[in-house]
């Protein structure tokens, strides 16, 4: 297991199960606990720095210029007009290098460059630079630019029947095993229904920004970024420079969601920029160019088609669907991941094509996949329970199972039924009517709703170092990320279990690729990998603590900065002479293959309908999770409200509306673009199973952040048909959706 | 945003003949006029600051009315004790806009003075008649969800977005204003706002360097019920998509006196006095309101994406009638 | 120009055009307060000006010449916790940290505001508006938290206003997986 070639490695690939944790053995009593985060007084004091924030001296102020039709070319950009502005540095623009679109997370090489030819509204052309941000904004905003228009296509519905099967990706573009056809002409019940979701904006509430350092030939960048390391690579290759020469420090992200999981326009705009001018140069987004010109989740059609029997057991499960992205990218979002091992089910169908739309680029967005797809295969198994006359948890149920239905591999854990079961005793589910509007109080129709929770589970190579200083104290390094998610607290958390050093006494650096490569913070990968590094180095050091204190290993107890064993107590800070040092690598194996590995977990909301205009508000929602052992109550219940709150936001506020005449974006702004506020959440309830995954990595974590997130709309959606009778298959639920299939006044 | 003069007005008098030269603007919150140069919607090439003129008080007038100082903050003047307990609908209807920062700044004149929150008119990148005269309109068969359905054109079809103006409507304010030639005028709310017509691109009857110094409003009604009800797409802050606001007196079972006015529906805060002649006189019963809102939506016409607000009027209408008349 | 802003007195000259926000990240290293959308839609900028709460994004400096200026900064720093910062800490209520400073700016100035009488959207009265859970979220509401920690923010101002802690919201007692 160790890499003795330098002694200071320890690797491990996940090829087998590994049973025995560290942290089930540690004494030192703070894993899983709810901790307050170890950054929190940084950041309820404004002294946390984001990037925008780092004060440098000679900055200059860029301000981004997007383009004004949604097809075409540019024909000229007239840079003198502005340049004799007040305060106007220069117009900087490289029609090959500039990057037309952000790159897709885990990339390492460049996102599609070159602006000249523009394929969408708002695609980023130039930057133009100036002593102040105001005078740096008046000159973008007047930047004369000449386009010359082409045709372009904008609208979904007008092209649908256009769209073709992309690349595999992270799922096969199409699966199908069995006759779903075959199987639904057999069977005693189906449905066979249509569910559209929306383009969504991830919304982080820190917009993109980068300031970009150059000293001789070499590149800082804080931006901000969930994924440094391979942020890196992708800018080197855009800049054609080695990627030894990029730096990329993100110690604060304001939020990413998938909206930074790859480097923006933005970054590459400010690194040409400044190198030009030879001084730094500071580019932060517009809230509008974060909604032109970044990621959005794609719309989505999906045809779900259920065949069952009598009892509930499915036979067949199709889930076909539409998805659009831009003609030069493969991304699509792959809305049947979960499908794909959630139910049993012989004959399965799960289909991805892709209309081919001159809009910004579709990417990952907070569990891409299972966020938008659980709304159509969840709301589908409502509308099949209420057809066989089961109650829909029931009917989940009989479809539970431990094996992958189409792998035919074992689930590395999983608690779905318990997770139904608990929820529906929490949540009084015995009180719900399984007939819709029953329930009035005053002008509100009450109604509950359920659906299941899943999120594919992932390992991504990622790398840490820990040292233990003389003094006792330790500092835990790595290129992994904190976006919100509580990355801090947990590997501090981690690194305290396992060593027995106290987490005050942790200092913790993270978001700096100078430090040890790590795959970042995207699809929940970011607490097994990243958490599995930090344990992997953890576990060496104790081994070399166990050697300097000469007792064996199982025999020694660290503890509050004692290493105890033999009947000797020393503190750890004497055993490490100059210093103690050791790095973990953990990566992928064969477990990913010879196991189904995804958490799980229940959704229950009970939502009013508003009887006179269709208003719907979200009285109160259980989520109920298993996810393998959490690392801290405290932050991995704040990811799940999270999730939830998406979830809402999903079911009743969110769409982002493209103009299909000509491809402009047209609630660009969080006045419009509607993000649910405070008066739109309840208090929601979340609790955990406890569960450990020994498949999953040695921390027995799995991913939490967007296990939240996948199924909560549906169990709104769901909600909202038993309170009110209204079926609606496109979301969100707006009142005006509702209006028609209401009772008359 | 565009660069420009700033001034802070020494005096009501000085700023009006300040902003009365062409491309200057009054400042008191900024917080519609400021969202919209950073945008280069707007581009003053002056901007006359009034916030430290002493215009932010409420009075009481001997007729039993009350004036409004123009510069009166909406929190303040939601939190009025005067208002809450004379014009309720008032204080409700400034409560259900914006969030509490916005209300901190937004002032009474300024409210009134609120742009369009049309997608298209926010956008520099497409046509729009009122921000561009005679470069069409984008929001008429494009996406037009939140716009109007009624006193539209085929020039416009923006709609205000003001809150505080459709209580102001139905309270029948008075507008008071100071010329920049001296003269003060009392403008009937009724008088204060123009259809779009041919020239969307002016909204108020307000010249220019004509300040908003306050708003009046009558004695209040005696024994009437309040209501200001607003329907939109999310809890809270956001704009509305209809809204009501009402004030109704009865006498029994029979409806006494209406005065009704609209939001969401309109390039202004809509009344229609067809609406109060379907009511007053009549037994509040679901039949009435039914006329009502005949009459209300008589004329109403959507533009695709916005149809579905006349049925939303009605219903909402149908209920807040129930509710003001106890029926 | 001149502005107290925590306390301090601060003298620079600036572009009329400048924002108060920008004022503050730009000029004066005041980086607490943060610029979401500049538009006075999400909240993240919300200072306290003569003690209410602003966007300062929607505000120019110019105009607050001579103005009493409170920002995150100023409320409590590490080591130093306001009670309402150290109340966020203590209920999570954030997550990215970004919109926090805002939040909590907010959170301050509502308190203010509802110990003054101010009622809400959501009171049932206009005279005798009480805190309770819907109150403060919609006082709240013009401050856009994307993590969505709205549950842990009412929290945390639970404990600040001194209203204990909430009502459970399940109907059913027990423990999960007992």
């Amino acid at each position: 297991m160790f890499d003795f070639g330098d002694g200071k490695t320890n690797s491990l690939t996940m090829d087998k199960p590994h049973p025995v944790s560290l942290l089930d053995t540690g004494v030192q009593g703070v894993i899983s606990h709810p901790l307050d985060r170890v950054d929190g007084p940084l950041k309820v004091s404004g002294s946390a720095t984001y990037s925008a924030e780092y004060q440098i001296d000679g900055l200059a102020h860029g301000v981004l210029v997007g383009a004004k039709i949604g097809h075409g070319k540019i024909v000229s950009v007239d840079a003198d007009a502005v340049k004799s502005l007040p305060g106007v540095i220069d117009v900087v623009t490289d029609f090959d290098t500039f990057i037309k679109v952000p790159q897709q997370g885990g990339e390492t090489g460049a996102p599609t460059q070159g602006v000249k030819e523009i394929d969408y509204f708002g695609q980023i052309v130039a930057i133009v630079l100036a002593e102040s941000f105001e005078a740096a904004r008046e000159a973008a905003q007047l930047l004369p630019i000449t386009y010359e228009k082409s045709e372009g296509t904008y609208d979904f519905a007008a092209h649908r029947d256009e769209a073709d099967k992309p690349s595999d990706a992270m799922i096969p573009a199409h699966y199908t095993q069995g006759d779903v056809d075959q199987a639904m002409t057999d069977a005693d019940v189906t449905v066979d229904l249509t569910y559209i979701t929306p383009s969504q904006n991830s919304a982080a509430m820190e917009p993109h920004a980068s300031i970009a350092v150059w000293e001789d030939d070499a590149l800082t960048l804080y931006s901000s970024h969930q994924m440094p390391t391979s942020g890196a690579q992708q800018l080197a290759k855009s800049l054609g420079i080695s990627a030894k020469k990029v730096r990329i420090i993100a110690r604060y992200i304001g939020g990413g969601f998938g909206s930074k999981l790859g480097i923006a326009p933005e970054s590459v705009a400010a690194a040409i920029a400044a190198k030009q001018l030879g001084r730094p140069v500071k580019a932060v987004m517009a809230r509008t160019q974060v909604f032109d010109a970044t990621v959005r989740r794609s719309n989505t059609e999906q045809r779900v088609r259920l065949a069952a029997g009598r009892d509930g057991k499915l036979t067949a499960i199709g889930h076909d669907s539409l998805t659009s992205n831009l003609a030069s990218e493969e991304y699509f979002e792959p809305v049947g991941i979960g499908t794909h091992f959630l139910y049993a089910g012989e004959n399965r169908s799960i289909t991805h094509d892709m209309v081919r739309l001159n809009l910004l680029l579709s990417g990952s967005m907070r569990a891409p996949g299972e966020a938008v797809g659980m709304v159509g295969l969840e709301c589908a198994m409502d509308e099949l329970a209420e057809k066989l006359g089961m109650d829909p948890i029931a009917l989940r149920k009989v479809n539970d199972t431990q094996t992958d239905p189409e792998k035919q591999v074992p689930h590395s854990s999983r608690q779905l039924s318990r997770a139904l079961d608990d929820g529906a005793r929490l949540f009084g589910w015995d009180k719900r009517h399984a007939k819709p509007a029953i329930q009035r109080e005053g002008e509100w129709l009450i109604g509950m709703g359920v659906a299941s929770a899943t999120r594919a589970n992932m390992l991504q190579q990622s790398s840490a170092k820990v040292e233990i200083h003389p003094d006792g104290s330790a500092t835990v390094s790595s290129a992994m990320t904190d976006i919100g998610t509580g990355s801090y607290t947990i590997l501090a958390q981690i690194a305290s279990e396992i060593l027995g050093i106290p987490v005050e006494t942790i200092t913790m650096s993270l978001g700096d690729t100078n430090d040890p490569p790590a795959a970042g913070s995207g699809g929940s990968w970011g607490a097994g990998s990243a958490g599995s590094a930090v344990y992997l180095a953890c576990e060496m050091l104790r081994s070399n603590l166990a050697k300097a204190m000469d007792v064996p290993e199982d025999s020694l107890t660290l503890k509050d900065g004692m290493a105890i064993g033999d009947n000797r107590s020393r503190a750890i800070g004497d055993l490490v002479g100059k210093g103690m040092e050791a790095t973990g690598e953990i990566k992928p194996g064969k477990q990913e293959k010879e196991t189904t590995q995804a958490s799980y977990g229940a959704h229950f909301a009970e939502v009013g309908v508003n009887v006179v205009t269709g208003e719907v508000r979200v009285r109160r929602m259980l989520g109920i999770f298993a996810a393998g052992r959490v690392l801290n109550a405290k932050t991995a219940r704040s990811q799940c409200l999270g999730g939830m709150t998406f979830g809402i936001g999903t079911a009743l506020t969110e769409d982002l509306i493209h103009d299909t005449r000509d491809g402009k974006l047209v609630n660009r702004d969080l006045a419009e673009y509607h993000v649910p506020v405070n008066a739109d959440v309840p208090q929601l309830e979340v609790h955990f199973i406890d569960e450990r995954d020994i498949h999953a990595n040695p921390i027995h974590a799995k991913g939490i952040g967007e296990l939240g997130i996948a199924g909560a709309a549906a169990a709104v959606v769901n909600a909202i048909y038993n309170a009110c009778g209204v079926r609606v298959r496109d979301m969100p639920i707006t009142c005006d959706k509702l209006l028609d299939g209401l009772p008359p006044l | 945003m565009k660069t420009f003069q700033y001034e802070r007005a020494a005096s009501a008098e000085t700023a009006t003949t300040d902003a009365a030269t062409p491309g200057a603007k009054f400042i008191a919150g900024g917080t519609n006029l400021l969202d919209l140069m950073k945008l280069q919607i707007e581009t003053p090439g002056k901007l006359v600051d009034i916030t430290r003129l002493p215009l932010g008080d409420i009075e009481s007038r001997d007729d039993g009315g009350l004036t409004i100082g123009t510069l009166v903050p909406n929190s303040d003047l939601a939190a009025e004790p005067r208002v809450i307990e004379g014009y309720e609908v008032l204080s409700r209807a400034l409560l259900a806009g914006a969030s509490g920062q916005l209300r901190n700044k937004a002032t009474t004149g300024g409210n009134l003075l609120q742009r369009t929150r049309c997608y298209y008119f926010y956008d520099t990148a497409t046509p729009c008649n009122k921000r561009e005269p005679g470069s069409g309109c984008s929001a008429i068969g494009g996406f037009n969800r939140i716009l109007a359905v009624l006193g539209t054109s085929d020039k416009c079809i923006a709609t205000h977005p003001s809150d505080m103006a459709v209580a102001m409507r139905a309270l029948d304010a008075t507008i008071v204003t100071l010329k920049a030639d001296g003269d003060r005028r009392r403008i009937a709310i009724a008088d204060f706002y123009r259809l779009p017509g041919e020239t969307p691109e002016i909204e108020t009857v307000l010249e220019p360097g004509e300040l908003i110094t306050a708003v009046e409003l009558p004695k209040p009604v005696e024994g009437a019920r309040h209501l200001y009800r607003k329907v939109r797409d999310r809890a809270s802050y956001a704009f509305a998509l209809v809204s009501v606001a009402g004030v109704v007196v009865m006498d029994g079972t029979t409806v006494k006196s209406a005065a009704l006015a609209f939001g969401g529906l309109g390039p202004m805060p809509w009344r229609n006095p067809a609406v109060e002649a379907a009511l007053v006189g009549k037994e509040a019963s679901d039949a009435t309101f039914a006329a009502a809102a005949d009459a209300l939506l008589a004329d109403a016409r959507g533009f695709g994406s916005n149809d579905f607000k006349i049925p939303l009027m009605r219903r909402t209408l149908i209920a807040s009638l129930r509710e003001l008349t106890g029926a | 120009m001149q502005w107290t802003i925590n306390g301090q007195r601060y003298v620079a000259e600036v572009d009329v055009r400048t924002s108060l926000l920008d004022l503050a990240r730009e000029h004066l290293g005041l980086t607490g307060s943060k610029k979401g959308c500049d538009h006075g839609q999400c909240g993240a900028c919300t200072m306290l000006v003569n003690g209410r709460r602003v966007n300062s994004c929607l505000t120019l400096a110019v105009m607050h010449d001579g103005d009493e200026i409170m920002t995150i900064e100023g409320l409590g720093q590490v080591g130093n916790l306001h009670a309402m910062q150290s109340a966020f800490v203590k209920h999570d209520g954030y997550q990215c940290g970004y919109c926090t400073p805002g939040q909590i700016c907010s959170a301050v100035g509502m308190l203010d505001e509802a110990k003054k009488g101010w009622a809400s959207h959501a009171s049932a009265s206009l005279t005798d508006a009480e805190l309770n859970d819907a109150e403060i979220s919609e006082r709240m509401s013009g401050n856009i938290c994307r993590c969505a920690a709205y549950p842990n923010i009412v929290d945390a101002i639970r404990e600040v206003a001194g209203l204990g802690d909430r009502e459970p919201v399940l109907v059913a007692a027990g423990e999960v997986g007992a």
